[in-house]
């Protein structure tokens, strides 16, 4: 009867891998292969973002001078390189397209994307996203995306990466250039992801850095909390 | 002077006394095996979240316009906000993953049974108070999930006939959910419910020391007095509203034996409780859900409307019946019949050790649906999720249906008397 029990105990365990298994959807994506502790890589993506992303979507939980601080940006280098508008270097970073006109504009208005990272499936989301755009003439603005079917976003980084097509395979060909490679796009596209990995969460390595410390105290203290239990227990057995 | 200064205390007020009744003079039996630390778990959970709770509220800003971006402000701007908030949306989960083995601990050993149905029941109204405690708090982040996922739930007791749709009025306090709806499930959140919760949880460990724990041989500690020699007996003191009526067997005081066997248990549940924590706080998508990024919008549905994973067992219970009303029914049975637990076992043994074979089965096949019901929760309904969800839903009701039938005349192992060893 033990023996049953135990075996009872263990496949009720082993049953909770079930819960994981049960919802990981089917879409496939690119590794971004970021790093959060990759200063350089932040500042770069943080520099692409205000240049090509801003103007349309904020960054409404953010601040400059977190961002500043975390990525290492003197506030000297920041007032000058991105406080230009007369911001204050707490303010939240945000641009000043009206809401309501941009739903006109674009179907709906462009989301805020601090949490983006979080909402949809990680920077490996946003690394694919940004590098999947293809033609599609029955689009409003010409052009449509892989992972996010009838898009309302234009390709803006068009420029950049030039434009690809499509084929009956679901494979992307480029159709024409643009004013970068593909290596150098695909790291472009990295260094933004990683940048709004970080705005998604800005204490992720704090976080985890915490965790090796307290989970690291706990088995000391796991150590004399037995050994306690033991001498108390002499006297019961 | 100290010692004068607890004397006068203690003739006015007998707190040494209550602490000696109810932790170093108590008698728990000296056999409890892993199945029983998820009560003191429990109880490390809920000061878990009644701490982190209050801390969340100091900036926490429950209005339509403010609740998400104060999250987020805890989460930025807040001194260790985001450990605060993280520790309180973990213990969420691990309150419940908890309370379910603390549950099926009571249906494994028969814990349930006379002479601790009234404790049996209490603890139903904390796992009752609990759900509703829960869901009321999975409004607040006013993320788009918690947004629907109350939306689905309120606008089940729409399905009640004649007043349904009156009531649904009422608990959302506007035609839609609102802030209206907000601001008073954040008045239920942190005010009523838990203060209900720990008058619960205070008389179910009142109602839990008059009658005595159970054990997992499920024998009786306490033995009508003058009925063991002494040399038998436990050799260590108890306090004399035990040992007036009884003579005490194969216990141990609760402190410091149970404290410190306790304490380690704590400690290891602990180590799992901050890896969660620290290094994945949305507990793969079931303990914070990715749509609850962006903040409540009633013109878009998320994609899977999903409740988390701790209400699923009941939600499928709910999906797989075809009618609303009986949906509804069904769900809310699917509770009332754990309630009535005490009734349906018409038997006297009470550990699985010692009982039929066809209860072990039973109890077995009990888990296992209620697993199945608490992961289908959590996935699109499709028809071969609604096929295995109807078959979990039979399973689990049978459960109660066939335990009332075998238990009337068990054929059952003999009982020892004492816990040997």
């Amino acid at each position: 009867m033990k023996k049953l029990i135990r075996a009872f105990t263990f496949g009720i365990f082993a049953l909770v891998p079930l819960f994981v298994l049960a919802s990981s959807g089917g879409m496939h994506l690119d590794k971004a292969g970021n790093d959060l502790a990759d200063k350089e890589s932040l500042k770069r993506g943080f520099d692409s973002y205000v240049s090509y992303c801003l103007g349309c979507h904020q960054l409404q939980y953010q601040r400059y001078n977190r961002t500043f601080t975390d990525l290492g940006i003197s506030e000297e280098e920041g007032l000058a390189k991105y406080l230009t508008n007369g911001q204050k270097p707490g303010e939240h970073i945000l641009n000043t397209m009206p809401a309501k006109d941009a739903a006109k504009w674009f179907g709906s208005a462009p989301p805020d994307l601090t949490l983006m990272a979080r909402l949809k499936p990680g920077p490996d989301y946003i690394y694919t996203y940004l590098r999947s755009f293809y033609i599609d003439p029955e689009r409003p603005f010409g052009v449509n995306n892989k992972v996010f079917k009838d898009v309302g976003m234009p390709h803006v980084l068009q420029g950049l990466q030039g434009i690809r097509t499509l084929d009956e395979h679901g494979n992307l060909t480029e159709a024409k250039g643009g004013s970068m490679t593909t290596e150098e796009y695909d790291a472009f596209s990295r260094d933004l992801a990683n940048f709004l990995e970080y705005t998604a969460e800005p204490n992720k390595l704090e976080r985890e850095a915490m965790g090796y410390w307290v989970i690291g105290f706990l088995f000391i203290f796991l150590i004399f909390a037995y050994l306690l239990k033991v001498e108390y227990w002499r006297d019961v057995h | 002077m100290f010692a004068n200064l607890m004397a006068w205390i203690e003739k006015r007020l007998p707190l040494m006394d209550a602490m000696n009744k109810h932790a170093a003079q108590y008698p728990a039996p000296k056999n409890f095996n892993f199945w029983y630390v998820f009560g003191i778990l429990a109880s490390v959970v809920l000061v878990n979240q009644l701490l982190t709770g209050i801390w969340l509220t100091m900036n926490y800003e429950p209005s339509n316009e403010g609740a998400f971006a104060s999250i987020e402000y805890i989460m930025r701007d807040v001194d260790y906000g985001w450990l605060l908030r993280y520790m309180h949306s973990t213990g969420a989960s691990a309150f419940f993953v908890v309370v379910y083995m603390h549950m099926f601990r009571g249906m494994m050993y028969g814990s349930y049974q006379k002479p601790r149905e009234l404790l049996w029941l209490f603890g139903m109204f904390i796992f009752l108070v609990l759900m509703a405690e829960a869901f009321m708090g999975y409004l607040l982040p006013w993320g788009n999930m918690s947004y629907w996922g109350a939306q689905v739930i309120i606008s089940l007791f729409g399905a009640i006939p004649i007043i349904g749709d009156d009531l649904t009025l009422w608990i959302r306090g506007d035609y839609v959910i609102s802030g209206a709806t907000l601001n008073r499930f954040f008045a239920l959140h942190v005010a009523a419910l838990p203060l209900v919760l720990v008058i619960l949880v205070f008389l179910h460990i009142l109602a839990l020391h008059e009658v005595g724990s159970n054990n997992p041989e499920g024998t009786d500690i306490k033995k009508p007095k003058g009925s063991v020699p002494l040399e038998e007996q436990s050799k260590f003191q108890f306090h004399e509203q035990y040992t007036k009526k009884y003579d005490i067997v194969d216990a141990i005081p609760f402190h410091p034996y149970y404290t410190v066997k306790d304490l380690v248990a704590i400690v290891i549940f602990l180590i799992i409780f901050c890896w969660v924590m620290f290094f994945a706080p949305e507990g793969g998508g079931y303990f914070m859900e990715a749509p609850n990024f962006e903040p409540a919008n009633g013109l878009k549905t998320p994609e899977h409307i999903a409740p988390v994973w701790y209400f699923g067992p009941f939600y499928t219970v709910l999906r797989v019946i075809p009618d609303k009303l009986l949906g509804a029914i069904g769900m809310f049975s699917a509770i009332i019949v754990l309630f009535l637990l005490p009734w349906f076992d018409r038997g006297t043994v009470k550990s699985i050790k010692y009982r039929c074979t066809a209860h072990t089965v039973n109890l077995m096949q009990f888990a296992i649906c209620f697993i199945a019901l608490g992961a289908l929760g959590t996935m699109p309904a499709t028809p071969i999720n609604n096929m295995i969800g109807t078959i979990a839903t039979f399973g689990y009701f049978g459960f109660f249906v066939a335990l009332w039938i075998y238990s009337k005349n068990e054929k059952t192992k003999p009982v020892p008397e004492r816990v040997s060893g």
